[in-house]
């Protein structure tokens, strides 16, 4: 058992772009979920707009990066204010509905093999990253220590992605110890009451679902970068990892979804290496290397489960809101 | 009335609360104009389905004094409550506040023009601390812009000229020692105090209160009427919904009764209780058959029947 490559293996996922990623995406839904309470269920839906409207920009239409990264972002502002406009004067419950649904639509339509041409269908996209790569202001070689020892493109794009989240966690940070962010956690506990004391509710969750959904678009373009584009990667799942992993790290906080993220990717990368090499090694005679593949979901299923019993406001979250809850 | 409800009721520290006399123009009856009306409401009717849950012709709600809505449940009393404040919207009906008509406006824009509400079930918004849930309640603030609220120095002097305000409305309310805690560790009646109080941190001309004693422990009630007595002595008009009799006897100046969705009765606190339709209203009509004709009687009546009823509660 060659428990130092497991380890090394794991810590590589501590500061990918991956991981900073899914951080992103999990401070989109901290703002919807933790702070607004808008349950948005289709993180997955903005995260494919990020990540198709990228790609799209550069391969279609020969865009440069800014603009590129533009158009994701534009692309998620329209998307958030078509779920936004029927359903923000309903109940929570229509948006959780109407986000599940519309992340599906926009995947599927991703998927179709009518879009082939400028999609790729079902086989995605590759070939966009010459354009982010050019960016690079860093000398070829390699930089680094350790397992976290990468070549030029990847340290570029890791300092890129980490840089965004941490600009990202001291935005939410700063609006969300304001009167704004004040009003948006009124609205929580009971917009009603908000309404009442003179407050444009609907524009305030307008606000945030705009804002989180962009968040969720940028981690698109970042999930995107150090892989293709595969329509099958924003399925439905991918936001209930997303959404596990705001529950990991504490709904309502801006360090939680960052490091529930480091938590989530290192304890999968761990279990997939521990498993895949235990079953070599005939530790589980029972099961086949595909069905070990499977087991680590299972695991980090178990991971979490034992956390949110043990831990249950999340790992940065305040145990006295507990004491509360209705 | 009969004296065993006396003691229910301490008096306040000056004794008696001084009543503002002289509001109306004319006979009381359903209607009828006021000298001063803060509140004009016409032909407001609002259906669920076959139900008509209200159906008011035409109320006036006099400026500067308390009134009272009373009437038995399922009046629609709350209902108008909403329609009025803009959490609900009537088939038909217009009314205006202060002179401008309101009928449409959304519920927010209807508060910054000055009509603060409450509501029944209190909502104090539990995961917010006291002071925050008093400062959410403040008017015109620059931060709660989402551009603004990045730059600090753009509302912190407004942000302590707020919080300055709500400590001294919180020691008021004797819930400063409080401030620090989630609103979800008070209790009931704190919870109403602490609603109460966060509507006046935008300083309204109307309050509209509804049911400020549901659940409320009596050692806090007079507490909270002397609250609503302040509001009136503060130039605020105040209209509230109640089911406590001696609560609207002992604070209310006029007392507009409802009952089956339509305005029944209007007047003085004292004399309304004695109206037939009243006494309709709370006992159906045919109550007479068997109780007999002294109005008197049936007032006492109805004092027992509420006192019952106050009791279960």
């Amino acid at each position: 058992m060659d428990w130092g490559a497991i380890f090394s293996n794991a810590a590589v996922e501590l500061i990918s772009p991956t991981t900073a990623a899914y951080a992103l995406a999990a401070l989109g839904l901290a703002v919807h979920f933790g702070y607004t309470g808008l349950l948005n269920f289709g993180q997955a839906g903005f995260m494919a707009l990020g990540a198709y409207g990228y790609a799209i920009s550069i391969l279609t239409f020969g865009f440069p990066v800014w603009g590129a990264f533009l158009v994701g972002v534009g692309a998620s502002v329209i998307f958030a204010l078509i779920l936004g406009i029927p359903t923000l004067r309903l109940r929570a419950d229509y948006l959780a509905i109407v986000t599940i649904a519309a992340a599906e639509i926009v995947r599927l339509l991703f998927t179709t093999n009518s879009f082939a041409s400028v999609t790729g269908s079902a086989n995605g996209l590759s070939g966009y990253k010459n354009e982010f790569a050019a960016l690079n202001p860093l000398a070829a070689g390699s930089y680094g220590f350790g397992p976290f020892e990468n070549n030029a493109y990847d340290t570029w794009l890791r300092i890129v992605a980490w840089s965004i989240v941490i600009l990202a966690a001291l935005f939410v940070w700063q609006i969300m110890r304001s009167p704004w962010g004040r009003v948006i956690k009124g609205i929580r506990e009971d917009e009603d009451a908000v309404r009442a004391l003179g407050k444009n509710v609907y524009a305030y969750k307008m606000q945030s679902l705009v804002l989180g959904g962009v968040f969720g678009t940028i981690a698109g373009m970042i999930f995107a970068l150090p892989r293709a584009v595969v329509p099958s990667n924003y399925q439905t799942t991918l936001t209930f990892f997303i959404y596990a992993i705001l529950l990991l790290g504490g709904a309502a906080t801006v360090l939680g979804p960052i490091v529930g993220s480091m938590i989530f990717w290192v304890l999968l990368s761990f279990f997939s290496g521990f498993v895949s090499r235990a079953v070599e090694a005939g530790w589980f005679p029972f099961m086949t290397g595909v069905q070990g593949s499977q087991l680590r979901f299972i695991l980090v299923g178990v991971a979490i489960m034992l956390i949110v019993i043990f831990r249950p406001q999340g790992i940065f979250g305040n145990k006295k809101e507990l004491a509360f809850v209705r | 009335m009969s004296a065993n409800t006396v003691p229910v009721i301490p008096t306040g520290p000056t004794g008696k609360p001084i009543k503002t006399i002289d509001l109306h123009i004319g006979e009381a009856e359903p209607g009828c104009q006021k000298r001063d009306p803060i509140l004009v409401v016409d032909g407001v009717r609002r259906t669920f389905g076959g139900l008509t849950a209200v159906d008011v012709d035409h109320v006036e709600v006099p400026r500067g004094a308390i009134t009272a809505l009373i009437g038995p449940n399922g009046a629609g009393k709350t209902t108008l409550f909403n329609l009025l404040t803009g959490f609900d919207k009537p088939d038909a009906g217009k009314w205006t506040f202060d002179g401008r008509p309101i009928a449409g406006v959304p519920a927010y824009r209807v508060a910054r023009l000055g009509q603060i509400r409450t509501f029944q079930l209190t909502k104090a918004l539990g995961l917010l601390t006291v002071m925050d849930n008093m400062l959410l309640g403040a008017k015109g603030q620059t931060g709660e812009n989402l551009f603004r609220a990045l730059l600090p120095f753009l509302w912190r002097k407004q942000e302590v000229e707020n919080k300055a305000k709500a400590l001294d409305l919180l020691t008021r309310f004797k819930l400063d020692t409080k401030k620090d805690d989630y609103a979800a560790s008070l209790s009931g009646g704190q919870r109403k105090l602490l609603e109460m109080a966060r509507a006046l941190m935008s300083d309204p001309t109307l309050v509209m209160l509804d049911e400020p004693m549901a659940g409320v422990n009596p050692a806090l009630t007079q507490s909270l009427l002397d609250h609503i007595l302040n509001l009136k002595s503060q130039g605020m008009t105040v209209l509230f919904v109640e089911h406590d009799m001696h609560m609207v006897r002992h604070i209310a100046d006029w007392v507009i009764v409802m009952a089956e969705g339509k305005v029944v009765a209007e007047g003085d606190p004292h004399e309304v209780m004695k109206n037939p339709a009243v006494i309709d209203a709370y006992l159906g009509q045919h109550h007479d058959e068997d109780i007999g004709e002294d109005p008197e009687a049936e007032v006492v009546h109805v004092s027992a029947i509420k006192e019952l009823l106050d009791d279960e509660r």
